[in-house]
């Protein structure tokens, strides 16, 4: 039972390790504002998330997977307000994109 | 043996992360616009996230979910403000040649 969950906790962590280079890659090589924020929002919110909820599975402790459950809530919630604003901002203050 | 597996992942994902934290912060750096940094410093927050996530599962101390969960919420806070600021500010001096907003548009 242990060997599978650390086997599930591993595939969680490389899984959202690989999310997160990958918003980084996006915001290094896109070419655009909005690309660019397409890249991390998305994609950098699925890796921090993976990455959480891996270190909610390794500590088989329901407190921690009620607290992880919260802090994905709050990160899924949150970060496509926060991707919508910063994209209205730039809109209304003249960038047009590529 | 599964020990093992979770330990190689684990390394891999602090390398992986740290390279993420590196590129970001070299786009916070270098980005032409006001609007690129602060979306590099959302994606930072991101990743940052992550990687204390990687060092609670390291160090054994879960008590660093909840230190995660408070730095989502003030990136979040962060951001926001940020775009606040972009939106007030206007984008007048680091864009070259960027057309003017048209006159009576609307949001």
């Amino acid at each position: 039972m242990t060997s599978a969950l650390d086997l599930l906790v591993a595939a969680l962590l490389v899984a959202g390790a690989f999310f997160t280079f990958t918003a980084a890659l996006g915001l290094v090589r896109l070419p655009d504002l909005y690309t660019r924020m397409h890249a991390a929002s998305k994609v950098g919110t699925a890796g921090s998330g993976l990455l959480l909820l891996a270190a909610g599975l390794h500590a088989q402790d329901g407190a921690v997977v009620a607290r992880v459950l919260v802090g994905l809530g709050f990160l899924v919630l949150g970060a496509p307000v926060a991707a919508h604003l910063i994209a209205r901002a730039a809109r209304r203050t003249g960038f047009e994109p590529e | 043996m599964t020990e093992k597996i979770l330990q190689a992942a684990l390394s891999l994902s602090f390398i992986l992360v740290g390279l993420s934290l590196l590129m970001i912060v070299w786009r916070f750096l270098r980005g032409p616009t006001l609007a690129d940094r602060v979306v590099a410093l959302d994606t930072l927050t991101a990743a940052a996230m992550g990687l204390i996530a990687l060092v609670a599962i390291r160090s054994g101390f879960s008590l660093f979910v909840d230190i995660a969960v408070v730095l989502g919420l003030v990136g979040f806070l962060a951001t926001v403000v940020f775009a606040r600021f972009l939106l007030m500010r206007g984008a007048e001096d680091e864009l070259p040649a960027q057309p003017q907003r048209r006159k009576g548009r609307r949001r």
